[in-house]
């Protein structure tokens, strides 16, 4: 009799019927939406604020440097004494004032420039402050000595490498930084989902031991069928969860940044517009244009198939494990000790996939770990967007299939023995001796 | 009659403990088997062996003359002693899961679900949750699912653990019910009045090692030991006593009586009938009381297991 799909059935129900599922399920993206979009807005307050420095300019070197921006205001103050412009700044509550003393040469400026305010200033206006005066001195100082600014200013170069693969495959540097990010979400997906769900089957087995039902359930059912069921009707859950929460995030971020007007794209901060003005001085166009082709040089039909195989291959492989420690325990206070072995290669695997592979994809290291089953789902799957041979990523999945039948027969053993023993929590001496029984 | 279950010399290790050591039995059709036995003697394990919930390492079950296989599992129902139904699933939704794992299909277990909820006086508890029904009310539920789709073979751990007596009544009229039905029964237990009361045959499981078993009654005559229990009035009890010492070995009894002067327990041989006795007795005295003394299921499971 095969009561698997039944067993699916009612592990769904009862996990996406649960209260608390529901709760989170609708609230989780709320709660983020509302969280970003507070920071979005908190931001924008900050950008909208209008600060006037004053500056006074007593050597007369730095004429025309401040020029009065979107969020910037100066204004001069020449003619009046420190003490005045001081108490003056004071009395209109500017963010502060700029003061550069009188010197004799040039070359004394630099150590002359102070910045007095009531509070100490964010450190990104002080070094954009400091980026204009610097420009300019080095201007005067390279005028004084015969250097021509025009030629200097022609002599500027700057150079991308344009990169090909022996293959003829065009890439650039971008590339390196969107195969990043395809890798880094797919792995760093899979660690969220294994440990979210599988700990949800974990406690899902424990509570089937402590309201004593399970003994009526396996009278019925064989072990091995219950925990398949258990696996796939929490995984599926998951599924809905995170297509949920994808589905509610995206609407809610449209309906969100629609009425209260915030560019949800814009959330940055001064510094990163600085960035973006270095960025877009290169040619915005070519910077879209690179994004472009970077992604379309993703192997993206690999990405997808290998993406589904080491994500399912890797969640089995845990939540099995998992089940079997819930059925090793009574309660899930007794869980931590057999946790560990767990998270270890897990956390390992994110650990490597975040350092190494960013280093080099295909080092030792990385390509090691991309074998190594508890740890290849997550490492495998930060690799394959940097171009991964067919035979490794074969001979990995594999191998992890071939750790994921093995584990499933640990796990059933373990799970058949442990769900009908109450009381002690077992030792892994003890553990072991059920394998044989 | 026929035996619906049999188990040959089945043996089951847990590492270096044997639970079981060659035990066999047999339960005839229609019967209700008590399965006894101190804690821990293996009785568990065996039950478990039949449900196929462990597998043994040697020996064979059979039922119907058939090597237990998967498809026996509907069969026969299971109540074990350690039970308990999801805490958070609705009444109806679980009995209709429970229903459909033994093999029913939705639209039958409902059928059967409706009768049983009417015949118990349920049918309120449907749409409850479990954790909102006491334990008593959650086991008449685990009763009913039990029983649902009328298996062959019934087994009942500790069936009334939990019941008040009205409703412990109630379930024990229901088992004498369904074995008129045509089940047979398997019934451990550690209550002995109950055993008294339902069980025809019964097996006695110690330390891993069946050491009794057979028919309640042929078992009882077994371990008879022609004791007779006397209650006589006399005018001269001492003499009488005397008497009787005489004859027969006498012990001191203790039951309730209205006016008996001498009240004696008189063990008689072989060779002795009981009208012999009897009318000895008479002859001497005036007897108010005449029983035979049988072991009761509690003497003999004392008895049997302090003996091992």
């Amino acid at each position: 009799m095969n009561h698997l799909p039944l067993i699916i059935k009612r592990e769904y129900l009862t996990k996406v019927k649960n209260k608390s599922f529901i709760i989170m399920t609708f609230l989780s993206p709320l709660i983020m939406i509302a969280l970003i979009a507070v920071v979005a807005y908190l931001s924008q307050l900050n950008n909208d604020k209008q600060r006037t420095i004053s500056i006074l300019d007593e050597s007369g070197y730095l004429k025309e440097v401040f020029k009065n921006t979107e969020n910037t205001v100066y204004t001069n103050l020449s003619g009046l004494s420190l003490e005045d412009a001081i108490a003056l700044v004071k009395e209109k509550e500017d963010y502060g004032l700029l003061h550069i003393a009188s010197v004799d040469s040039l070359d004394e400026v630099s150590n002359n420039v102070k910045f007095y305010s009531e509070e100490s200033p964010s450190l990104s206006i002080i070094s954009s402050l400091e980026t204009k005066i610097e420009k300019k001195l080095q201007d005067i100082k390279l005028e004084r000595d015969g250097v021509s600014l025009l030629k200097i200013e022609a002599s500027k170069t700057s150079i991308i490498i344009a990169q090909e693969s022996f293959d003829g495959e065009k890439s650039s540097k971008i590339d390196n930084v969107i195969k990043l990010a395809f890798g880094g979400i797919a792995g760093y997906l899979l660690f969220m989902f294994i440990i979210i769900y599988g700990n949800m089957i974990m406690r899902s087995v424990i509570e089937e031991k402590t309201s004593r039902i399970i003994e009526v359930i396996i009278s019925s059912v064989k072990p091995i069928q219950l925990m398949l069921g258990k696996i796939i009707g929490t995984s599926l859950a998951g599924v809905t969860q995170f297509a949920i929460w994808v589905i509610l995030g995206g609407v809610l971020l449209t309906v969100v940044s629609a009425i209260f007007g915030i560019d949800m794209t814009q959330v940055q901060s001064p510094q990163q517009e600085m960035v973006n003005q270095a960025m877009q001085a290169d040619g915005a166009q070519a910077f879209a244009e690179n994004i472009f082709i970077g992604i379309s040089n993703l192997p993206i039909i690999n990405l997808i198939v290998a993406f589904i195989f080491f994500f399912i291959g890797g969640y089995l492989l845990y939540s099995s494990l998992y089940a079997a420690i819930g059925a090793a325990v009574d309660n899930e206070t007794d869980t931590q000790q057999f946790m560990l072995p767990i998270l270890m290669p897990l956390i390992l695997a994110v650990y490597v996939g975040v350092f190494t592979v960013i280093e080099d994809p295909h080092g030792t290291v990385s390509t090691v770990f991309s074998f190594i089953p508890l740890t290849s789902p997550v490492v495998m799957l930060m690799r394959i967007p940097f171009g991964v041979p067919l035979w490794q990523q074969g001979l990995s999945l594999v191998l992890l299939i071939s750790t994921f039948m093995l584990a499933v027969w640990f796990a059933a053993k373990i799970y058949r023995v442990g769900i009908l023993m109450y009381g002690k929590k077992p030792t892994y001496k003890e553990l072991f001796k059920w394998l044989k029984y | 009659m026929s035996d619906l279950l049999v188990a040959n010399s089945v043996s089951k290790n847990f590492g270096k403990f044997r639970a079981l050591n060659q035990v066999s039995i047999a339960v005839p059709k229609g019967s209700i088997f008590g399965l006894l036995g101190p804690n821990g003697a293996g009785k568990t394990t065996l039950i478990r062996i039949i449900n196929q919930i462990t597998m043994p390492d040697e020996g064979t079950v059979l039922l119907d003359g058939h090597d237990l296989k998967p498809e026996h599992i509907r069969d026969i129902g299971y109540l074990p002693e350690e039970r308990g139904l999801y805490k958070t699933m609705k009444v109806g939704e679980q009995c209709l899961y429970l229903a459909q794992l033994k093999g029913l299909s939705k639209s039958e277990a409902k059928r059967r679900l409706k009768y049983w909820f009417d015949k118990l006086e349920i049918g309120d508890w449907w749409n409850k949750k479990i954790q909102e029904l006491s334990k008593g009310q959650a086991q008449k539920i685990q009763f009913v699912v039990t029983v649902l789709h009328k298996p062959k073979l019934l087994i009942f751990d500790e069936p009334f653990s939990g019941f008040d007596p009205i409703n412990a009544n109630l379930i024990k009229d229901e088992i004498l019910q369904l074995r008129e039905e045509g089940a047979t029964v398997i019934f451990s237990t550690h209550r002995m009045e109950s055993v008294e009361e339902l069980c025809d045959h019964i097996a006695l499981i110690h330390k891993s090692n069946k050491i009794l078993d057979g028919k309640l009654n042929d078992i009882k005559a077994q371990f008879k030991t022609n004791t007779f229990e006397v209650g006589l009035q006399s005018n001269n009890s001492e003499t009488v006593v005397a008497d009787i010492e005489n004859r027969f070995e006498v012990l001191p009894a203790t039951f309730r009586n209205l006016h008996d002067d001498i009240k004696l327990n008189v063990k008689i041989d072989k060779d002795t009938s009981p009208n012999d006795l009897l009318s000895f007795l008479t002859s001497k005295a005036e007897v108010h009381h005449f029983v035979e003394v049988i072991p009761s299921a509690n003497d003999i499971f004392i008895q049997t297991v302090k003996n091992n």
